[in-house]
């Protein structure tokens, strides 16, 4: 087998890690925020792909296009999360929170079995089948897509957090949150934000992962897993981090169903996981 | 000749949790002159502070400021009406730049209005901060933070300042230089109401100071009174 061969996957890992920062961006955001780990991101990203899947078969709508409704709809129903189960629970203490988003994930994860059953569903759409070429190598459209939708919302996300009032207030919150108080921030209201954003990220990534991947209502918890393994690689707080971290868990688990067969990819990521988490808690950029 | 108080704390009580950490605390603070607050470790200055603010409420009393009731109100609405806090240990957000910790301070929607004004200000009154705009706050030395958290508090544009524990942890020098910016400050109209552990230094530099003893104010008076008392001479200046 010559090096030549390896091109392939690499370029289809780096591709769908951009996709998968940005899934993990929202995962990142809302702990970073909050101090929340929000075991329910996995499902809310899985519930992005159904809604997607609904816009593209009842309303017969691209999903692309159909972001504009998906978005929105993920955007407000973070904020109605925020406000309704968490607000209270964040102020005493991270055991709350944390319960309460795993009894969301099994809400959601049963929801969606009664609304579009277990079978296992895809977002088929004109790019399914279509192609690119890069390098000499013949490579899925998709992936292209991937990355791109991952890029660009990432920096939109970038030039809100850093230009922006309420964009710096959320990363002041971050850092610190009883200063953000003191500076006149509403900080409730910063929370309400914080998730609705991380809805945004799980909208895009959920619709984009649907149009590469069959999933079930199950599918959360790989999704979660990912995230998680993207955060705990590319370390908290840093967007380049986690960009980094997305491309390495792409990587291994496209280089894996090379060597290894395609049946093996999700073990070896959880084995990377698992690995740096051993080794390096602090994330492979973490400070 | 007294100015009119523009703070005015009447019975206060304060609870964390089931620990009451202030007890029938009354004080005022009057427009423009700066009134300091002293007393050891734990004694309830920062609680006070935090009370004022609306971080913490207080079970009964009132707190007033510039007539209008506002111990249920929260930090944010407490803060856009001018009173502003540079907490102790400064709590800068440590990976914004110098520049960007200051815009935070301008977050209210009366302090955005105010914010090239209040930027120059700042800058006129630490013009090292001015140079190191750009720098990443958590790479500066303890005197630099401190410069930058009395700044972002100017920056809230408030008729109020509270100082928690400037000095803590700085270098003699320093600390004279940031005493001599707090005249400054009260130069140019701004209430100054700070929080010191240095009785000494204290006594000479505020207008009025009050002792706070494990929760409650047991003695007030202008500096120059609480100087040549003699339980404020035995306690604090060893003689």
């Amino acid at each position: 087998m010559g090096s030549g061969e390896l091109l392939t996957p690499i370029l289809m890992g780096v591709m769908l890690g951009g996709l998968y920062a940005l899934s993990a961006l929202g995962l990142s955001m809302v702990f970073g925020v909050m101090r929340l780990i929000n075991l329910a991101h996995g499902d809310l990203v899985v519930l992005a792909s159904y809604a997607s899947y609904a816009v593209m078969t009842l309303l017969g709508i691209n999903p692309i296009l159909g972001l504009l409704i998906t978005v929105p709809f993920m955007f407000i129903l973070g904020i109605l999360i925020q406000k309704y189960l968490m607000s209270k629970a964040v102020t005493i203490g991270t055991e709350a929170p944390l319960i309460i988003a795993f009894g969301l994930s099994l809400v959601i994860q049963n929801a969606n079995q009664i609304m579009w059953s277990p079978q296992s569903r895809g977002i088929n759409t004109v790019y399914s089948q279509a192609s690119f070429h890069l390098f000499g190598r013949q490579l899925p459209m998709i992936y292209l897509l991937d990355f791109l939708g991952g890029i660009v919302v990432m920096l939109l996300l970038h030039g809100f957090l850093k230009w922006t009032y309420m964009g710096r207030a959320i990363s002041a919150t971050a850092q610190d949150t009883r200063a953000s108080k003191l500076m006149g921030i509403n900080t409730k209201r910063i929370y309400y934000w914080a998730f609705g954003i991380a809805m945004i990220s799980a909208a895009v990534a959920g619709t984009f992962l649907g149009m590469t991947f069959p999933f079930t209502p199950t599918s959360g918890t790989t999704f979660l897993t990912i995230a998680f393994g993207t955060v705990i690689i590319g370390g908290l707080g840093s967007m380049l981090g986690t960009f980094l971290g997305g491309i390495i868990l792409g990587l291994v688990q496209t280089l894996s169903a090379h060597f290894f067969g395609a049946n093996t990819q999700m073990l070896t990521v959880y084995l990377i996981i698992l690995i740096i988490l051993a080794f390096r808690p602090q994330g492979l950029f973490g400070r | 000749m007294q100015s009119a108080p523009i703070l005015s704390i009447q019975n206060i009580d304060v609870f964390h949790d089931t620990f009451q950490a202030l007890w029938k605390v009354s004080l005022e603070v009057r427009a423009g002159e700066s009134c300091a607050l002293i007393g050891a470790n734990m004694a309830g200055k920062s609680t006070l502070l935090d009370t004022i603010n609306g971080v913490l409420h207080p079970t009964t009393g009132n707190i007033t400021f510039l007539g209008q009731e506002i111990s249920r109100l929260d930090p944010f609405e407490i803060v856009d009406m001018g009173i502003t806090q540079v907490p102790e240990g400064r709590h800068l957000f440590p990976e914004m730049t110098v520049l960007d910790n200051l815009i935070m301070g301008s977050y209210t929607p009366n302090a955005r209005r105010h914010k090239d004004k209040n930027l120059q200000r700042v800058f006129e009154l630490f013009p090292k901060l001015k140079d190191r705009q750009n720098q990443v706050a958590k790479t500066m030395s303890g005197g630099e933070q401190q410069m930058v958290a009395v700044g972002r508090g100017l920056m809230a544009n408030p008729t109020l300042i509270m100082i928690d524990e400037m000095s803590l942890g700085l270098a003699p020098i320093i600390v004279d230089e940031i005493f001599r910016t707090l005249q400054k400050i009260k130069a140019q109209g701004v209430t100054v109401l700070f929080v010191e552990q240095n009785v000494v230094k204290t006594l000479k530099e505020a207008d009025r100071a009050y002792i706070i003893e494990t929760g409650r104010i047991s003695l007030t008076g202008t500096a120059s009174e609480l100087r040549d008392n003699e339980d404020v001479r035995k306690a604090y200046f060893g003689i």
